[in-house]
């Protein structure tokens, strides 16, 4: 009974401090304006939409790698599938839910994006030093 | 001797700790963030030891037990003193760190004074009982510190992202082991569940190398974002 209730509380504050970590990632790219290039590259107009995540990644996966964005983007996917679980389980018991969901993948799209202009701003740079080579 | 999969998981903490340690030195944040780095260190000779004395040993002997949990209350006093000096820094413009310093030391003899009560009884062994029940009780005791301190942050309305990170993963952390321990009572037949306390002590090295090479010391968030749900 009293692993019972220590297994559930843990997993409930395991679900906060996760919810809470991952807002503190995408919460640091949030003082970074999505670059023109991306913008261009995505077809995101002012702000990233929760929906754009997908095709952002796609185009990342098409850059070379920067180790340090990895864990970060690792993290953020896994976040961004267990909104997408959230929406489809229980939206329809907690509309609100379905708002605040959306408004976070929003967030992981952004992450994501200024992930992406950081690569591209990289690949400009080696092929920049590759052309004075 | 170890299954391969407990020495693959001792390998990849091994890693994690070094690659922490890496980041450490390399963005200059070793003696920012000292305890941080002196827990992962201890907690590397502790992986060390224990891997010797199993290899030599076996599972089964005296030796083992005592190395494994002599290592594991030296640890957790370390887990310990590392999110008091979060704490401290947490409460340092408010000119508090002093008072957190006070009540920590006050809290870890308290504890100790607790442990050896409950442990007195029992003359034989008296320094393993004593080990175990210390480490218990102060795994306990850092786990309710950790969460008040991430009340205190967002009470607070702490702004530094690595700060914010690092308390965070503590609470990933403790959350994740408690639940893993509960796990471990609740279905013990089940092989898979005693792998998972070895992996969560991977992670606090490799969340703890995450903030630092992602984040400078500089950088800063909107406290607003860091409430799980916002109000």
């Amino acid at each position: 009974m009293m692993a019972a209730f220590i297994l559930a509380f843990s997993l409930l504050t395991l679900l906060m401090f996760f919810v809470s970590y991952c807002r503190s990632l995408t919460a640091s790219s949030l003082h970074t304006s999505i670059s023109e290039d991306v913008r261009d590259v995505t077809g995101i107009q002012v702000r990233a939409a929760g929906r754009d995540y997908a095709r952002v990644m796609q185009i990342l996966q098409l850059c070379p790698d920067q180790p340090k964005d990895r864990a970060g983007l690792h993290i953020v996917a896994a976040y961004y599938s267990f909104l997408n679980l959230l929406d489809q389980g229980f939206a329809k018991i907690f509309p609100s839910l379905k708002a605040w969901a959306e408004e976070e993948r929003a967030g992981c799209a952004h992450f994501a994006a200024v992930a992406l202009g950081r690569r591209i701003a990289l690949n400009r740079e080696m092929l920049a030093q590759q052309v004075d080579l | 001797m170890p299954s391969g999969i407990a020495l693959a998981i001792w390998i990849v903490g091994m890693a994690a700790g070094v690659g922490f340690l890496t980041c450490s030195i390399l963005r200059a944040s070793f003696l920012k963030y000292f305890f941080l780095n002196f827990y992962v260190i201890l907690s590397l000779f502790a992986d060390l030891i224990r891997q010797v004395v199993l290899r030599f040993r076996g599972v089964d002997s005296l030796e083992y037990g005592y190395a494994y949990y002599y290592t594991d209350c030296l640890l957790t006093v370390a887990l310990f003193v590392a999110v008091i000096s979060l704490a401290s820094r947490v409460f340092a413009e408010l000119h508090l760190a002093r008072y957190v310093r006070l009540v920590a030391v006050l809290l870890l003899l308290g504890t100790a004074g607790f442990s050896y009560a409950v442990v007195a009884q029992s003359t034989d062994r008296l320094a393993t009982m004593f080990a175990v029940e210390l480490s218990q009780n102060l795994y306990f005791v850092g786990l309710v510190l950790t969460y008040l301190l991430w009340g205190a942050v967002l009470k607070l309305q702490e702004t530094r992202t690595r700060l914010v990170q690092m308390v965070l993963s503590l609470g990933l952390y403790f959350s994740a082991y408690a639940g893993s321990y509960a796990l471990v009572n609740l279905a013990p037949k089940y092989g898979v569940v005693q792998y998972l306390a070895p992996i969560l002590g991977c992670f606090l090295p490799i969340s703890w190398a995450v903030s630092v090479m992602r984040h400078s010391e500089d950088a800063r968030l909107t406290p607003a974002r860091l409430v799980a749900v916002p109000r």
